[in-house]
């Protein structure tokens, strides 16, 4: 059977084709301002790389922030239930999630289905989002994806005072005029934001295994930080993380409720 | 990008006047209040309660210094020395930095002070809106705090949230104000919550064609309604004064009064000295209840030359 | 005076309100508080004319306060607050 799973976030649509349990094709695609563009572009990016074609999909399930802009698919689903699915898909064992959108933070328990059975959010705040990590990124001048390796060689600990995006840029100005390293600020940086979604993960509580998803799940500073705070050897990150939950809409989508 | 070369565009005038009928030394009390605040810091002196002299000035990077130069920069419009000051108060961010109080009281119990002083004893709510926080007080006929709550986490609705918007849009922040109202029609407001997401909804609106001038009028609006809801949430009583920075751009507080139902308290002062004016108030209040200066020596002086 | 402590954002409304008028001074909530939220100060900051000590949220709690209290209000389950239960005076609340 094949199905499909669109993600239509606040920052990235991405779209995942299955068959039969199998990931054959995704898609990802800048939302930005034009919603019904991007969800389109990345369907068809999706189907291109699986080699089919449309009407070979046999069900197809929305979701994300923008999932009303996804149009005549067989059902949509809040974003709890597709990052649990998600989840439970590449990890079974899996029974706490936590998903770090670029404008939203969510932890859920999952039962042995890949159920959510208890969820939290943090929403709308940058402070708890990807949002974050990418204002920080410029303030210290440094491309995004090079704060994560930047972050991890430094083992210093210097604690933030600001809780707020806007006010944190300020305080990185700061550090940078007291010239403390730029590593010793992006390990801060991630620090920061790692107490505060493991202070959300915490309200669901911490059953092993638990596992990553998102965008942030590439970012190795911030997954150290993650395991520091949580004080765990190991969390599971799948390959593409930031597929989750189009993994576990396409998941739902053969579910047939 | 380096820090000199970036275009200013939130500075504004700095100022400070002394009452030249005033006699300080026919005075009991002279009392000081030093408010250092993120963006900028003022310093008020009294004599036995009323204003003597004071100054208003940009804190700037220099906040380990900004009370003494504050100080300074009020007494240079007088001839008394300062030494005749019998007790300072610090208030503020910064109140920590402030060497030479006797006593730090925070902005919440100064700018209530304050606002009974420059405005009346009708006031019963005061709002503050300062570079890094927002502050809803309520007060009694005799400016004592009843309730307060004040949002110093999040930069919706701040000073900094406005100078963001001012810096993406190329607006010097003292005209924000009037070009926020060239408008045609008035846009409804972009996210009031946060202001990183503010930003990147601007940046889409001006991709789409709309004017500086809407843009800003819609982030005006935004920052109405964000501080519309800390001061509702705490409850509005007439007669309601505004203190603190904000209280000079009219962008927002035209967009935030009709909200409030009420039109603003007036004075002839400035309004960004109220905190200053409340903590020089606590002063006089506490030299009054017999406490004193710290600076035992400093007494000891004073008594024996009261002869 | 009604000391409302804590912060409003995009996600949400948090704050813990102490009424200093009922307020005494005993220290109880800090003790019973788990993640050490609150202080006792002997001079109130925000009310220099108090002749008695005080009980406050400290300034290092305050911006964070969503999260320093996580740990009393799980999703599951929402037992009687340490801090509102040890306070005789019925001086504390929480608005989340």
């Amino acid at each position: 059977m094949i199905t499909a799973g669109i993600d239509c976030g606040a920052k990235n649509t991405k779209t995942v084709i299955m068959k039969d349990g199998k990931i054959i094709g995704k898609g990802e695609v800048l939302t930005g301002f034009d919603q019904n563009k991007a969800i389109l572009a990345c369907w068809d990016m999706a189907l291109k790389e699986a080699g089919i074609s449309e009407d070979q999909v046999e069900a197809t399930c929305g979701t994300g922030s923008g999932k009303n802009a996804i149009k005549n698919v067989k059902s949509l689903v809040n974003d709890i239930k597709a990052m649990a699915k998600g989840a439970h898909y590449y990890f079974p064992n899996a029974r706490t999630v936590a998903d770090v959108g670029a404008e939203e933070g969510r932890a859920a328990k999952l039962d042995e289905r890949g159920n959510p059975v208890d969820f939290a959010i943090n929403e709308k705040c940058a402070a708890g989002a990807g949002a974050f990590i990418e204002a920080m990124g410029r303030a210290l001048e440094t491309p995004l994806e090079e704060m994560g390796p930047l972050a991890l060689k430094s083992d210093k600990e210097i604690p933030m005072n600001a809780q707020c995006a806007i006010f944190a840029e300020s305080e990185v100005v700061g550090l940078i005029h007291a010239k403390t390293s730029k590593q010793d600020i992006s390990k801060a940086i991630h620090d920061a934001m790692a107490s505060r979604i493991v202070s959300m993960i915490r309200r669901v509580g911490v059953n092993p295994d638990v596992v990553m998803l998102g965008g942030v799940g590439y970012n190795p500073g911030f997954v150290g930080a993650i395991k520091r705070e949580l004080n765990l050897e190991r969390i599971y990150i799948p390959e593409d993380p930031e597929y989750g939950m189009a993994v576990g809409a396409a998941v739902v989508a053969g579910e047939g409720t | 990008m380096t820090e000199e070369k970036k275009q200013e565009f939130w500075r504004w005038t700095e100022s400070n006047w002394a009452n030249p009928d005033m006699e300080w030394n026919k005075a009991k009390f002279i009392t000081a209040g030093i408010d250092v605040g993120s963006v900028s810091s003022q310093a008020v002196v009294m004599a036995d309660g009323e204003i003597f002299t004071y100054a208003n000035m940009r804190t700037g990077s220099d906040s380990p210094n900004s009370a003494r130069n504050a100080l300074n920069f009020a007494l240079k419009a007088t001839d008394m020395p300062e030494d005749r000051i019998d007790y300072c108060v610090g208030t503020g961010y910064g109140r920590v930095n402030v060497p030479m109080a006797d006593r730090s009281v925070t902005e919440i119990a100064c700018h209530a002070r304050g606002a009974n002083f420059i405005y009346g004893p009708e006031v019963r709510t005061v709002l503050d809106v300062g570079g890094q926080d927002i502050k809803a007080i309520q007060c009694d006929e005799k400016g004592r705090v009843t309730n307060f709550l004040m949002n110093d986490k999040c930069a919706a609705g701040t000073g900094r949230g406005m100078e963001v918007f001012a810096d993406l849009l190329g607006v010097p922040i003292t005209e924000v104000g009037e070009r926020s109202f060239q408008v045609k029609e008035e846009p409804q407001a972009v996210s009031s919550t946060c202001v990183v997401y503010a930003k990147s909804e601007a940046t889409g609106l001006l991709r789409k064609g709309w004017t500086t001038e809407k843009v800003l009028a819609a982030y005006c609006r935004a920052m109405a309604e964000r501080i519309y809801s800390l001061v509702e949430r705490l409850g509005v009583e007439p007669a309601f004064a505004i203190t603190g920075g904000m209280a000079k751009n009219m962008g927002v507080i035209d967009r935030l009064m009709p909200m409030i139902g009420l039109e603003p308290a007036k004075t002839k002062w400035d309004t960004q000295i109220a905190g200053a004016v409340g903590a020089a108030l606590f002063g006089y209040a506490l030299c009054q209840k017999g406490k004193g200066r710290k600076d035992t020596k400093r007494e000891k002086q004073r008594m024996t030359s009261d002869k | 005076m009604l000391a409302n402590y804590g912060y409003k954002d995009a996600s949400g409304d948090f704050f813990i309100t102490i009424d200093t008028d009922r307020c005494n001074g005993c220290g109880d909530c800090v003790t019973a508080c788990p993640a050490h939220i609150f202080v006792v100060v002997d001079e109130d900051p925000n009310d220099p004319m108090r002749e008695e000590p005080v009980a406050m949220v400290g300034a290092d709690k305050n911006k964070k306060l969503k999260y320093e209290c996580n740990p009393c209000k799980p999703t599951w389950d929402r037992p009687p607050l340490p801090c509102v239960e040890a306070c005789k005076a019925g001086a504390i609340s929480h608005s989340w």
